[in-house]
């Protein structure tokens, strides 16, 4: 589960790693009394930024041509007008796609004087089944980009997850990101807290790009996390009541957040070739088996282990809620599932649904017999099939024709 | 004859008193498999199906029954506690089938139990089944939630991340007369107990092995890893699949562990590396026993 950039920065707070002063709001108006208050401590500068969980945040465009979803204000005012702008307007970014995203929530934080970036990353090495950080003397920028044209500015360091990070093991990286003198410490400290927080919070990924030297007011300097994406193992939130009330539906797919309801594993892509599938492995492969032979998928979904008739009734609506879909295909491997309730389900489901869509039915496994004599006597328009190659065959020449 | 369990290999379950657990329980014991304990703890003295032993603890029940593997069933927020208490009892194996334990758990789990003698497989996997010599290969070890029927006692071992996909496998191999010494689940998670490739070297090892199937998905490099192990060093032929060749990067795929990020983990590169190994690679799941059968 992903969080928002405001979100993030309140675990990290709350695992001692500094972060700009800042709140996020919803309307223009808190969005100013936010900023009157930063401005007030002495702040010289204020940074208004969008909350979505897409990147390339500072250089999106919004539908009607607002550039920009970033901004750097020097007055209350300027701030009021640009949050006015931002806020329930659907800003286009490299990451979103043309559909865009709606802006519900703003952060809005002191502007800090920025001298020097860095990247810091934690992450799961899934080869030595161990935490990993990653810090590159780049930040700032795409750490995908540093890692082909300048590898050596990339650390990484893999943590004993019985140890934990010691504090030696911090200090090197921070030497190693160039820092020196009490910034030494202090980059040590915030480390530490990043790495903390990937643990407490059951991260899987733990992001600061740009992780800063900033200079204070006063001109001494500091460590701070100027930029920070968390996304949280969904498997842990039952332990992490707080970090479950982050969820934000308005970022999720809404067919996803509805298959979801219903315990379906549904992603919607772009093709016309429908699926629903038991197993992920299996439904992944029937994609593939699709697109070899000429189809494009319109979605991933697995339907789990037993596959109710109110499951796969579910699983037709949220299909046929997409408008791109021309033919549906059905492949179940009832290993342990009788077939026939699986045929009576998808029979049960056609019916109630009035698909008139094409419908490519493969059942395998047990009880298969009775499970094709009940597709075959519904009375149903269907096409069966024997094998996954068969049944993807005959369904991308449905959804062509 | 097998790797991991044989037929007569002494199983019992943690969390057997489960509706899950207690399913898949009865299902082994009807497949024949010597399921000989249950463990849950507060039940002890009670009995599964009139006939299984419980525990209330898993070394009081290797004590007593003399089980060498387990099969684990708890739920999420107790399974990591259930694996490290079937690892200090000093089974020889244990299968994790629970779906959705925290990675945090199995990250501590791994580092726990390095160095000790147990082999752990899954978690969220179906477990690993050594077909018996009976009708729809009755008789044999089933550990997990696989259909027993679909199997059949042969020479070609089976190794894969996915449940659903794996069956598929295995139901081609039977349909075309191979049967199998062993199928393994490794599980969809991304901490996984056992690899691709440390079930490779076991196939390897094992004299009544002939060929192997592997089947691996998007996310990690354990793929990669093992068909660089293979080119090097095994001596029978692989045939093998990767599912994902369609998923968007960044999503992930119904497993924890199916997941295109920053650019690595491709179905590209596994498929890459597998064919540079010279492992037969399988166009569609339809074709994985075919592709075997090419090289065997």
């Amino acid at each position: 589960m992903n969080l928002h950039e405001y979100q993030a920065k309140q675990l990290l707070a709350r695992h001692g790693v500094e972060v700009p002063g800042g709140q996020p709001c919803t309307t223009a108006d808190e969005a100013r009394s936010i900023a009157e208050g930063l401005f007030a401590a002495g702040q010289e500068m204020v940074v208004l930024k969008i909350q979505i969980h897409s990147g390339g945040r500072g250089k999106g465009v919004f539908k009607d041509g607002f550039k920009g979803g970033v901004h750097l204000c020097k007055s209350a005012d300027d701030v009021h007008e640009k949050a006015k702008a931002m806020l329930g307007n659907t800003i286009v970014t490299k990451q979103t796609g043309e559909a865009g995203r709606q802006v519900h929530t703003l952060l809005v934080a002191s502007g800090e004087k920025i001298v020097d970036e860095f990247y810091l990353a934690v992450l799961l090495n899934r080869e030595t089944s161990q935490p990993l950080i990653m810090a590159s003397r780049e930040g700032g920028v795409d750490i995908e980009e540093v890692a082909e044209t300048n590898p050596d500015a990339i650390v990484k360091l893999n943590v004993d997850p019985l140890l934990g990070l010691q504090p030696f093991q911090a200090r090197n990286l921070a030497k190693a990101l160039g820092l020196s003198g009490k910034l030494i410490h202090s980059g040590a400290k915030l480390i530490a807290g990043v790495y903390k927080t990937w643990w407490e919070c059951d991260a899987s990924m733990v992001e600061i790009n740009p992780l800063c030297i900033v200079e204070n007011p006063d001109g001494s300097q500091k460590i701070a996390a100027v930029d920070a994406k968390i996304s949280v193992d969904a498997n842990a939130l039952y332990r992490h009541k707080d970090i479950a009330g982050m969820r934000d539906l308005n970022e999720e797919a809404a067919l996803e957040v509805e298959a979801s309801k219903f315990d379906l594993n549904y992603i919607k892509l772009d093709g016309s070739v429908a699926c629903l599938v038991n197993g992920a492995g299996l439904a992944m492969a029937t994609m593939d088996a699709i697109k070899h032979y000429g189809g494009d998928p319109a979605n991933f979904l697995d339907v789990g282990g037993s596959a109710s008739t109110e499951q796969v009734t579910a699983a037709f609506q949220i299909i046929l809620k997409d408008p791109n879909v021309k033919a549906i295909l059905v492949n179940i491997f009832g290993g342990i599932m009788n077939c026939n309730t699986i045929a009576e389900g998808v029979v049960a489901a056609v019916k109630e649904t009035h698909l008139t869509l094409p419908l490519v039915v493969r059942l395998e496994g047990n009880n298969v017999e009775a499970g094709d004599s009940t597709l075959a006597n519904s009375g149903l328009s269907l096409i069966t099939a024997d094998s996954m190659a068969e049944a993807a065959q005959k369904v991308v020449a449905e959804a062509a024709a | 004859m097998a790797i991991l369990v044989k037929p007569d290999t002494k199983v019992l379950v943690q969390g057997i008193t489960g509706s899950f657990g207690g399913r898949h329980s009865k299902l082994s014991l009807e497949y024949g498999t010597q399921v000989v304990a249950g463990v849950t703890p507060g039940k002890a003295g009670q009995k599964f199906e009139d006939t299984v032993p419980i525990f209330d603890g898993v070394a009081e029940a290797v004590k007593e029954t003399s089980a060498t593997a387990s099969a684990i069933f708890v739920p999420p927020p107790f399974a990591a506690d259930a694996i490290l208490e079937a690892v200090d009892a000093g089974l020889e194996l244990v299968v994790a089938i629970t779906e959705g334990i925290p990675v945090r758990d199995m990250i501590e789990v791994k580092a726990a139990i390095k160095g000790s003698a147990t082999r752990l497989i899954g978690p969220n996997c179906p477990g690993v089944v050594t077909p018996g010599t009976g009708k729809d290969s009755h008789g044999g070890c089933r550990i997990g939630i696989a259909p027993g029927y679909i199997h059949k006692a042969g020479d070609i071992g089976v190794v894969s991340r996915s449940g659903t996909l794996t069956y598929e496998a295995v139901w081609q191999l039977t349909c075309n007369g191979l049967g199998q010494s062993t199928c393994v689940g490794i599980g969809g998670d991304p901490v996984p107990g056992s690899t691709h490739l440390d079930i490779i070297k076991l196939f390897n090892d094992d004299p009544d092995t002939r060929g192997i199937i592997m089947i691996g998905e998007i996310g990690g490099s354990a793929e990669e890893e093992a068909a660089e192990w293979i080119k090097e060093n095994c001596k029978k032929p692989v045939a093998g699949f990767i599912a994902g060749t369609t998923a968007p990067p960044g999503r992930r795929m119904g497993h924890a562990g199916a997941i295109i990020s920053g650019g690595k983990g491709t179905a590209e590169a596994k498929i890459a590396a597998m064919e540079d190994a010279g492992i037969s690679v399988a166009e569609t799941p339809s074709q994985m026993a075919e592709a075997l059968i090419k090289v065997l």
